[in-house]
């Protein structure tokens, strides 16, 4: 928590404290795999959690104690810290329907596949 | 069989090699692992990769001053604490001491999504982060195929996994990398592609149902090395492997001889008994006293100072000591003083060449100056002939470079497999020692004689082998117009010998008796008729005298009357009388 290098989050509106998303992208400097993910979790965000999501950017290259941590194994990788349980999704997050199902985002629109189906 | 080299004649600048620590492994792969280069370790399910793993580490850290990272993605750091706790290894001092770190990964495909482009580049930095944390020059990673269950992009994968191997290299780390045994290939994913400098395969094979632990270096690039299987061992100790068939036959033969503990053998082998360093097989059927002689060979040593290890896979080693007991010897002090050491185990236990690989280590660890096996013959029954041969030539081998005397008994049973035994062990052994039953008269006998004994002028002969309360005795058998006869038939035999010898020298002696009396019969006679001769003797001449004195008296009375008459005529002398007379009377 302490080693945050790059907070980007907006403020929840005061709703349900269960409705706060804290997410954490673990990346590995700044690659165009990790700009990549970290446009797209951004994108993706304010699509669907406007104002109630806070995201960590942790860079391993860094900090790369912090690996061990989340069990960080693939890089970029996104960690749904809460609401609990804790969910991991690896990849630039270029495919928005399996981060939504990833996260277990209730979707506005409806979505394509199921979770367990390959690309 | 194939031979196997392990000499290395470094010419150019070879490849170095790092000591794993692992008794007999450096043996095999002549001086250890590619050292900066990872190795895979493949193999079946509970066949010892992880043990292998981590023994690599531990033995780096404890033994060459070399930290290292083991890299789990099956067990818990906590768990292999306390799975390796078993095996004498404290990985908690380790790690506290900055010697060792246990990172375990943990990998969960139901918490993965995967949305597009990925690297494990975050393995890395991790793997990294550890090595350096505690300056790691050796990596174990078990098992990194779990990546696969892990994740579903498996192109993605296998460039990963070439990257890591060239991350370890870079790294300079020497790596253990632990593969699961695939269907047709050494490893369930390939892992062999990556890992192209040394790959080691380890099998539990499992024949008779009797399991046998084997290693075998598939590939090692720039390298010789043993390419058999070799037996392994996991135990309390770790690993261990024998690499017992990499032996060959320079070994150097000692002139000395050491005494077989019964005097009248010793005298039958030139006096002074096995050669030091040799192999003696005795070979009876049973109740022979293959185990007597054993003892008193034992007895013989320990008393001497030397220092023996009993393997005894019949009979506990409270029942050896009691049972031989019974004729004289007390084994059991050697044992409180710890010259003597009995390992009892069945044969069955496990398989033949793990036999060898717990009496490899047995003697390695005790020491001894004498072996014995006690029998051999048992530790066929779970084997072919073949592999006995084998198994025994690299034990006898093993002995004789360490110039440890064997003693090895064998059971035979008539024909059958005890002739098969006997032929295939025979040539491997140096004196053969025959311990047979003779029956006859009712009862058996032991007899012993020398079949064989290399490099000396044993005796020949056939001895009674008697078993009494002050020990093992040999007697000489009765060997004359009877036959060969031992026992009560030899006793009897000898008592009717010696019948017959007193009968026949009374006989003489009566004969003598007649003899002197004969002569003294004769002398008697002869000195009865010198005396007859002697008297008559005497009275002949007393008479010729008499005689003689007559007719001079005759004679001087013829004189003296003449010149009383004074005859003119002298009457003629006898004799030489006048011849006037002659002339007056004509």
């Amino acid at each position: 928590m302490t080693e945050e290098m790059e907070t980007k989050g907006e403020n929840d509106q005061g709703e349900s404290p269960e409705e706060r998303w804290q997410l954490r992208l673990y990346v590995a400097g700044m690659t165009p795999k990790s700009l990549a993910a970290f446009a797209n979790l951004r994108r993706i965000c304010e699509e669907y959690l406007e104002g109630k999501y806070s995201i960590q950017v942790i860079d391993l290259m860094v900090n790369p104690q912090l690996a061990k941590g989340d069990q960080i194994l693939a890089i970029p990788t996104l960690v749904r810290r809460l609401p609990e349980p804790v969910k991991k999704i690896i990849g630039d997050l270029s495919d928005t329907d399996r981060v939504l199902v990833g996260l277990d985002i209730r979707p506005l629109a409806g979505l394509g596949e199921g979770r367990g189906d390959r690309r | 069989m194939a031979e196997t080299t392990i000499n290395e004649t470094p010419v150019l600048e070879i490849l170095q090699k790092c000591p794993t620590g692992i008794k007999g492994l450096d043996e095999i792969t002549g001086g250890g692992l590619p050292l900066g280069r990872p190795a895979l370790v493949c193999g079946g399910t509970g066949c010892g990769k992880t043990l292998l793993a981590m023994e690599f580490l531990v033995r780096g850290a404890t033994e060459y001053d070399e930290p290292g990272v083991f890299i789990s993605f099956e067990e818990k750091s906590e768990e292999l604490t306390k799975n390796f706790a078993s095996l004498g290894f404290d990985l908690n001092d380790l790690a506290a001491r900055g010697k060792l770190l246990l990172d375990y990964v943990h990998i969960e495909r139901s918490e993965i999504e995967e949305t597009g482009e990925y690297d494990l580049e975050g393995l890395f930095i991790r793997m990294g982060y550890a090595m350096d944390s505690i300056g790691a020059k050796r990596v174990a990673i078990d098992t990194i195929e779990t990546l696969f269950s892990g994740f579903s992009n498996e192109v993605i994968l296998r460039s990963e996994l070439r990257r890591l191997f060239r991350f370890l290299k870079d790294k300079g780390v020497t790596a253990v990398i632990t593969g699961e045994q695939g269907e047709r290939t050494l490893t369930r994913f390939g892992l062999e592609e990556y890992v192209a400098d040394c790959v080691i395969f380890l099998s539990h094979q499992v024949a008779n149902q009797i399991a046998t632990r084997r290693l075998r270096i598939v590939k090692y690039r720039g390298s010789t090395h043993g390419t058999n299987e070799y037996p392994f061992l996991l135990d309390e100790q770790g690993f261990s492997v024998m690499p017992i068939s990499s032996i060959g036959l320079d070994h150097s033969a000692p002139t000395d001889r050491v005494s077989t503990g019964i005097p009248r053998l010793d005298s039958m082998l030139e006096g002074k008994g096995y050669y030091r360093g040799s192999s003696v097989l005795v070979t009876g059927s049973a109740g022979t006293g293959k185990s007597s002689l054993a003892a008193h060979f034992v007895d013989a040593a320990c008393r001497r100072g030397q220092r023996c290890l009993y393997f005894a896979f019949e009979e506990s080693r409270n029942q050896i000591i009691r049972n031989m007991r019974s004729i004289g010897l007390d084994l059991g002090q050697w044992v409180d003083k710890g010259v003597l050491e009995f390992r009892n185990s069945r044969p069955t236990l496990y398989g033949l060449e793990m036999h060898l690989v717990v009496m490899h280590r047995a003697i390695e660890e005790f020491r001894p100056a004498i072996v014995v096996i006690d029998p051999i013959s048992n530790l066929l029954s779970a084997a072919s002939e073949m592999e006995v041969k084998s198994m025994l030539s690299r034990l006898i081998d093993y002995l004789k470079m360490k110039e440890i005397t064997a003693f090895c008994s064998a059971l035979t049973v008539g024909g059958g497999e005890g002739g098969r035994t006997e032929e295939g062990m025979s040539s491997l052994m140096d004196s053969w020692i025959l311990l047979q039953s003779l029956e006859g008269a009712g009862e058996r006998n032991r007899s012993l004689y020398i079949l064989k004994s290399r490099g000396m002028r044993h005796s020949n002969q056939v001895r009674e082998f008697c078993l009494t309360d002050n020990g093992a005795k040999l007697q000489d058998v009765y060997v004359g117009s009877g036959g060969v006869l031992a026992g009560a038939g030899r006793i009897a035999q000898e008592a009717r010998e010696k019948a017959e010898a007193l009968e026949r020298s009374q006989e003489i002696e009566c004969k003598q008796r007649d003899l002197e009396r004969k002569k003294a019969l004769v002398e008697a006679r002869i000195a009865a008729l010198r005396i007859g001769f002697d008297s008559e003797e005497d009275e002949l001449e007393r008479a010729i005298s008499r005689g003689k004195l007559h007719r001079e008296v005759v004679t001087q009375d013829t004189l003296a009357m003449g010149r009383a008459r004074e005859a003119d005529a002298t009457p003629p002398p006898e004799g030489n009388a006048p011849v006037s007379g002659k002339r007056e009377r004509r």
